[in-house]
């Protein structure tokens, strides 16, 4: 094809210039006139009755403009957060819906909820000033872990939900699951902690809210990876507000990772306040408050058994799972143990018959949603931990197995609902295998074990699930919004062109990549493209960037808006060239005649299209301005195959990642080095969670213990390695640029990777996330906890 | 109030702000040069990272008045006048070195200190030397590359 001169090139980022000269706009850059600032009273308690609120000093100390509580949330009749995912239980009942108000009625459920806002001229007036509201707790017994929150006296966080479940939901045939288990030659039985993650993008939450007497409007600047659904569920289900009097805007955000899908009580706070003091508002997260109130991820408790036969060819997988939500629903939070998670459990292997039961529960924490993986890191971790136990427990060869068990033909409906389209296991692993010099690893093995060291070397062939669709079938599952994206193409009467995308770019490049779909399919410098994203005063309705969809599901809404436009040019060029419509072709940024060397230039044809003078009128609309729609016929499956190999010191209990392999199969790529970079931070992500990250909770306190960079530990430039990445390419069958998404897959397949090298290397069937020094050293010295 | 004065990017600067105001406070809201990030309030991510008097420091880990008198340079004054990229800035670019921006002046700012420190660094130089800076886009890979490539560049 002509048009992909652009595609498959590492062009280097249009983003960067402003970001290393600082002059990036963050949201907490933004300063409007007579800026005003907000700072929250947060529970210090998990669990606890609000007996009351003395504001008193506070309004009285330096600066202060307003104190807001629970009560006059209330009084403004604002709603709660709303959950976006409906989620129907074993027994056809729906999920447990408890009030998720935005300042505290009469009760707090977790150290960080938010009690009170304290407005001031200074954000260090307001926080000065939030220190003299005195608040009269009674403080409640509270349950912070999944595995206790349904246990005997536990206590009751929410009065809907007596036994703080939530819901106990199924997926599968129990009892195909039942038979083929009965009848296995052997099953494997594991059973694990998928270890809750705190986000942390590097630039905390922000808002900054405006409301202009004016014209009755509001504009909100946050910290968002979806200004549109934030705009939608703040005006029509909390605020009641018209949606087209508000405005979101998320300028440049740093980082989101799912941390920056919801809708955050603070943003609802900050607008509705805007209004009642007619001054704008700004608000941005201190890192502790980061850790206390960004929303959470992981936290699971499973168990799993995997029957096989004989041959080590698997007949059954049954895994049941205990979700920790928090201590409210979060946006989506419903959706992630469930519909994100037990439709993965499949793998990549053709395993008949799969049955999973998830509870999900309620606890005294913050609360859980999506977060870089969403529900897919957690099904990768089942299937890869137990796929790699059975080997040993078969004593066949880790790859072997797996090769044993592999789906080969497409597409494959699996018996957990998905149907993938395509793809290509046994050639990502064999790829991996040779990248990651498997065939040297005994040699490696023996030379660290002459040094005293543990050499272990561990595999994750993981699947995925990106752009979540079609929304009718979502919709069918409990989804509360389309899953859609949006692209208009406006090419202006120069033959430049402005790309509106509801897509949102948050670190992964859009301005770049979808500059070069644009410019490869319209034939025209990339120069002459500029990605606009992130204003809904600008932008059509678009359902933002999450779970690897913007250019499986945006990209391809912008190219059925190109293609519009180029059915359209076809018919001004047809006029020009006076030839019939279905005898022009495009080609190389000209529209020409077929067959002749008659040919007009993309941006003569734009020209006459604002400049109809010589123009089909009586036919054709003058201008050249398209958009589309998009929702896609089904997800997309990226799948890899991620190679781990550790060395460990016995004597210190230190795990070091000495070589990570990573071959996986986005389909088409349309920038390999920005996909590349999503994979590399991804890994360390996943590297993170296997090795460092752990959110803990005191289990009797209910404190959050780990509340910042010192307790709570990120990886560093040091902590991991350089790592090799490659790419196969099966081409996605259901979108026109056959992509699939690579935003996720290094943190799903990575901490599986990971934690079987390590079970490897110290010979045991489990450790715990994250393998800490002190976790490996009590196991290779046999100390018990 | 106290006055407190220094010289920012080669410009003499001057502002009233409250004794307590920490460098990095005073360089974002007094002098409005946003490119310097808060990311964490211990002194951990450093995304606020400048160069006080040749060395870099976490501008959110010291006064504004510490800094009285001092010659401060930030992520603004670090390419020409011209907007020509300094050389790290560059290989930053050039390696896509970053993602979403936000951890990268902190990270070109210690980079830079780095190599005025270790002209010739291996990759563990790098990777531990590097260490007082959080990215938690791009696995730091990347930087690392940028980083080798900008020590060449500069020999």
């Amino acid at each position: 094809m002509g048009d992909m001169n652009f595609i498959g090139q590492s062009v280097k980022r249009r983003e960067d210039y402003r970001f290393l000269t600082g002059s990036g706009n963050y949201t907490d850059d933004i300063v409007l006139p007579h800026q005003s600032h907000a700072s929250f009273v947060r529970s210090p308690h998990a669990h606890a009755r609000i007996r009351a609120i003395d504001k008193a000093a506070a309004l009285k100390a330096p600066g202060v403009i307003a104190v807001f509580t629970g009560d006059d949330i209330a009084a403004g009749k604002v709603n709660g957060l709303p959950c976006g995912w409906l989620i129907t239980d074993v027994n056809g009942q729906p999920m447990k819906e408890p009030p998720h108000p935005v300042l505290a009625q009469g009760k707090v459920r977790y150290v960080g909820d938010h009690v009170a806002v304290v407005i001031a001229e200074t954000a260090q007036q307001a926080r000065d000033a939030a220190e003299k509201i005195e608040v009269d707790y009674e403080v409640l017994p509270s349950v912070v872990r999944a595995g206790d929150a349904r246990s005997k006296g536990a206590p009751t966080l929410h009065d809907i939900a007596p036994d703080n479940t939530c819901y106990v939901w199924g997926l599968g045939d129990k009892a195909a699951v039942d038979k083929a288990m009965a009848s296995a030659a052997h099953v494997t039985t594991l059973e694990f902690v998928n270890n809750r993650l705190i986000p942390n993008a590097i630039e905390p939450r922000a808002a900054n809210a405006v409301y202009s007497r004016a014209d009755d409007g509001y504009t909100l600047y946050v910290a968002s990876q979806n200004p549109h659904v934030e705009r939608l569920l703040m005006t029509a289900f909390v605020l009641g507000l018209p949606e087209h009097k508000v405005r979101v805007v998320a300028p440049d955000v740093g980082g989101g990772f799912g941390s920056k899908i919801f809708l955050y009580a603070e943003e609802v706070v900050l607008t509705w306040a805007a209004k009642q003091l007619n001054r704008p508002i700004k608000w941005t997260a201190d890192r502790s408050e980061s850790f206390q109130s960004d929303a959470h991820g992981r936290d699971h408790v499973t168990k799993a058994e995997l029957g096989m036969d004989k041959n080590g060819k698997f007949t059954a997988l049954r895994v049941t799972t205990t979700a920790n939500l928090g201590a409210y629903l979060s946006t989506f939070s419903s959706c992630i143990p469930t519909i994100l998670y037990a439709t993965l459990l499949a793998g990549q292997y053709a395993t008949p018959a799969i049955y999973a039961e998830v509870t999900a529960v309620f606890t005294n924490t913050a609360p859980v949603d999506a977060y870089r993986g969403a529900g897919r890191p957690e099904a990768t971790y089942v299937v890869e931990r137990i796929v790699e136990q059975a080997a040993r427990e078969m004593k066949l060869d880790p790859a072997e197995i797996r090769r044993r068990n592999f789906i080969t033909t497409f597409p494959y409906q699996t018996p957990v609902a998905l149907l993938y389209d395509t793809g290509n296991y046994e050639a990502t692993l064999a790829d991996a295998q040779k990248a990651a010099d498997v065939a040297g690893f005994p040699a490696r093995r023996a030379e660290s074990a002459k040094r005293g060291k543990l050499r272990g070397l561990g595999y994750a062939c993981y699947i995925e699930a990106c752009g979540i669709a079609p929304s009718n079938i979502a919709g069918a599952l409990g989804a509360r919004a389309g899953l859609y994206e949006a692209a208009e193409v406006r090419v202006h009467p120069t033959g430049k062109v402005s790309l509106f995308t509801g897509s949102h770019s948050h670190g992964q490049g859009h301005e770049t990549t979808f500059a070069q779909v644009v410019a490869a399919r319209l034939g025209i410098p990339m120069e002459d493209v500029d990605v606009v994203h992130g204003d809904t005063s600008k932008v059509l309705f678009g359902m933002g960037t999450y779970g690897s969809r913007s250019l499986a599901v945006g990209g391809t809404a912008i190219v059925k808006a190109l293609d519009k436009i180029i059915a359209k040019g076809k018919k001004i060029a047809a006029h020009l060239l006076e030839a019939s419509d279905s005898d022009i072709e495009f080609k190389d940024g000209n529209f020409g005649v077929t067959g002749t060397d008659r040919k007009i230039p993309f941006a003569q044809i734009a020209l006459t299209a604002y400049v109809p003078h010589n123009y089909p009128l009586d036919k054709l609309e003058p201008g050249l301005n398209e958009n589309a729609f998009y929702d896609p016929v089904n997800f997309t499956f990226p799948a890899g195959s991620h190679i781990c190999e550790v060395e460990i010191d016995p004597e210190t209990g230190r795990t070091r990642v000495e070589r990570f392999t990573a071959v996986d199969d986005f389909g088409k790529v349309i920038n390999p080095m920005i996909v590349e970079g999503q994979v590399h931070g991804g890994l360390t992500q996943g590297i993170g969670q296997a090795l460092t990250e752990g959110c803990h909770y005191d289990p009797e306190s209910g404190q959050l213990v780990t509340g910042s960079f010192l307790d709570y530990c990120m990886p560093r430039a040091d902590d991991v390695p350089s790592y090799h990445v490659g790419t196969q390419v099966t081409p996605c069958t259901h979108n026109p640029l056959g992509v699939k998404g690579c935003g996720e897959a290094g943190a799903i397949g990575a901490p599986a990777a990971v934690m079987n090298a390590i079970t490897d290397a110290l010979g045991v069937r489990d450790v715990e996330m994250p393998a800490t020094p002190q976790r490996i050293w009590r196991i290779a010295n046999q100390k018990p906890v | 109030m106290i006055k407190v004065s220094m010289t920012v990017n080669g410009k003499a600067v001057s502002a009233e702000v409250e004794e307590r105001t920490l460098l990095v406070q005073y360089i974002r809201e007094a002098l409005r040069l946003t490119g310097t990030h808060v990311g964490c309030d211990t002194a951990q991510c450093g995304a606020c990272t400048i160069h006080l008097d040749g060395r870099a420091v976490k501008s959110c880990n010291m006064l504004a008045m510490q800094a009285e008198g001092g010659q401060v340079t930030t992520i603004e004054g670090i390419a020409a006048a011209d907007g020509t990229l300094h050389p790290m800035q560059e290989a930053f670019h050039q390696h896509h070195g970053l993602q979403c921006g936000f951890c990268t002046p902190g990270m070109v700012m210690s980079a830079i200190d780095l190599l005025k420190h270790t002209p010739h660094p291996t990759e563990q130089q790098i990777r531990e030397q590097l260490d007082g800076n959080l990215c938690r886009c791009t696995g730091y890979h990347n930087i690392v590359k940028a980083v080798q490539a900008a020590a060449v560049a500069r020999r």
